[in-house]
């Protein structure tokens, strides 16, 4: 650590829950430097994290001795691969407390949440009626709320055009929360989903999803759970949450590109007709038409992402060996300490939740006088890759009259020392730009 | 410490200075360009006195680069031919895909004035748009100024 006499706080540093030293060990990239030679301070994990060797050896180990297409074919590497595979499947799901059957490999959170948003208005022009039970059309209603990120938006209002269903939201209050004084009139009969994020990629904000899930079901409408920031950092039961889709990606947690979750409730998956259709995803096909297989693989059509899922599954074991418990709690502390930093800044004004109530590690903040690009640009000359601009979440930079944020974002190798490199960099920017 | 040779003293002059801001009449075309990867916005007002770019005036919100590139592009502009306002266009652009090579800007020197100090942002992939911003809504503006004013032109 290099807290000194002068940082706020230092008396009571708290010893952090994670050993970051010889978590850092694991992440060759954290072993280079960057521009000119600095130390690479990398505090935007919230936008893709880094990859640990375990999950690079993963990927690299199947290519090596099993590279073949899942769920084809009967020769050796052919069921070697498929089961990896669904080996994958099967440590993915037990992560958040889901069975197999239960989870759909998709390409990102992204991906996921599209493919409910088309099941919706592809169930209204289902020929087998079986599919039909879940369409969206004229008279009905789509509720998310105004801190989504854009992933967790733009499929809604698109699906909306779509099928002459209209869109709602909940609002935001001053300090970076829900606003939930109109949730009974917002969420109601006409109400066919709820999507809504467990932890704002932008506010840190995390959501009282009981409250809102209990008024959906009350109303009989589903419930989708962005959990690209909640899954990552935090214990996610799904279960305990109790919503009927959660979605989240690998690149975010320590997993591969291309590869992320879509969780839903067996019965509700079963009664989606598909999104994308193609090989491996069917049950009969004939020149005149095709039935279709089973959820999940009627949801994962053509070859796999399988040495991403794989990459995943290691990814996921090495998380649960740190505990989520402890790297929830580690970046709590980290939090703490970063919005004490920040705040003793003259000029810096963070955007979200003040306190770590309710809030997770992403953290939004302006600097005054200085746009987030300089902000950023000046950090970077330092070393320190941050994320600038909207977070690909408008209508919340919009909704707090500023153009744009800085938004420092922590992970399980995040230490100390990064967020005093991060308060010294703000001022060095105030420095360099003459604003104090 | 790289910064300073992205961040000129002229950039930063601009910045805090900027020249020609506001929004003014007449015009023949108005624009609104947005960087969406960041949110930097101008609206742009492009006014002609013939073949003669007689006014350009703007607002906008966004870092110093995306700032002071439209207040040294208002400085070069003004009083130029729309021609030679394109011309100045194009070495703008070509400053911006020179990689921070010192040549291309010597090239350019006579031509871009002030602009030529944006020769550092072309190091830095992310914030070329920025630079260009400003450029781009001109080019905008001139094409359409042109498709109003131009006999048989499409309104």
């Amino acid at each position: 650590m290099t807290a000194t006499a002068s940082r706020p706080g230092t008396g009571a540093l708290h010893p952090l829950p994670l050993d970051v030293e010889a978590i850092r060990a694991d992440f060759p990239i954290l072993g280079r430097t960057v521009r000119d030679g600095k130390k690479l301070v990398y505090l935007d994990s919230g936008a893709t994290s880094q990859k640990p060797r375990s999950v690079l050896d993963a990927e690299r180990e199947f290519y090596e001795r099993y590279n073949a297409a899942p769920h084809r074919g009967a020769h050796a590497l052919a069921e070697e691969a498929t089961g990896h595979y669904e080996a994958a499947r099967a440590t993915i799901g037990a992560f958040i407390g889901a069975p197999e059957r239960e989870i759909v490999f998709t390409r990102n959170s992204t991906e996921a949440i599209n493919l409910v948003a088309y099941a919706l208005s592809n169930a209204a022009t289902a020929k087998d009626p079986a599919y039909r039970t879940h369409a969206v059309g004229q008279g009905d209603e789509i509720v998310v709320s105004e801190m989504e990120h854009h992933a967790n938006l733009v499929p809604w209002q698109q699906l909306c055009e779509r099928t002459g269903a209209t869109l709602r939201w909940l609002g935001l209050t001053d300090d970076g929360r829900l606003d939930l004084s109109d949730l009974s009139t917002v969420v109601n009969e006409r109400t066919k989903l709820v999507a809504i994020t467990q932890q704002s990629n932008i506010l840190g904000t995390i959501n009282p999803l009981g409250e809102i899930i209990a008024r959906a079901h009350e109303v009989g409408a589903l419930v989708l759970v962005d959990g690209a920031q909640s899954v990552p950092h935090q214990p996610v039961d799904v279960t305990e949450l109790g919503a009927d889709f959660l979605v989240f990606s690998g690149h975010k947690m320590l997993g591969p590109t291309g590869i992320g979750v879509l969780w839903g409730r067996y019965e509700v998956l079963d009664a989606l007709p598909p999104f994308l259709t193609g090989g491996s995803m069917i049950e009969v096909v004939r020149m005149e038409g095709s039935t279709f297989a089973a959820p999940p693989q009627r949801f994962e059509a053509g070859v796999p992402m399988t040495a991403q899922a794989i990459g995943l599954a290691a990814a996921v074991e090495y998380l649960q060996a740190l505990g989520m418990d402890r790297v929830e709690e580690h970046e709590k502390v980290l939090t703490a300490y970063a919005l004490e930093q920040l705040a003793a800044i003259p000029g810096v004004t963070v955007i979200g939740p003040p306190d770590t109530v309710a809030r997770g590690g992403a953290i939004s903040f302006t600097v005054e006088g200085i746009h987030p690009h300089d902000v950023g640009q000046v950090l970077d000359d330092h070393g320190i890759a941050v994320r600038v601009g909207h977070h690909c979440a408008w209508p919340v930079v919009r909704r707090y009259g500023v153009p744009a944020t800085t938004r420092a974002t922590f992970y399980v190798h995040t230490g100390y020392d990064d967020i005093d490199a991060l308060a010294d960099g703000i001022r060095a920017a105030q420095k360099f730009f003459g604003t104090v | 410490m790289q910064l300073e040779s992205m961040y000129q003293e002229i950039i930063l002059d601009h910045y805090k200075n900027p020249h020609g801001r506001g929004l003014r009449e007449p015009f023949e075309a108005e624009v609104h360009h947005v960087n969406p990867t960041c949110g930097d916005e101008v609206t742009l007002r492009l006014h002609l006195e013939g073949d003669t770019v007689a006014d350009v005036s703007y607002e906008g919100m966004g870092c110093s680069i995306s700032q002071a590139s439209i207040s040294a592009m208002y400085d070069l502009v003004l009083g130029k031919s729309v021609t030679e306002a394109l011309a100045a266009g194009e070495d703008f652009m070509t400053l911006m895909q020179a990689k921070g090579d010192p040549t291309v800007a010597e090239k350019l020197e006579d031509s871009l004035e002030d602009a030529v100090a944006f020769a550092g942002v072309s190091k830095y992939p992310a914030r070329i748009k920025c630079a260009l911003m400003s450029w781009m809504a001109l080019k905008d503006a001139t094409a359409r100024a042109l498709s109003t004013t131009t006999p048989g032109g499409t309104p």
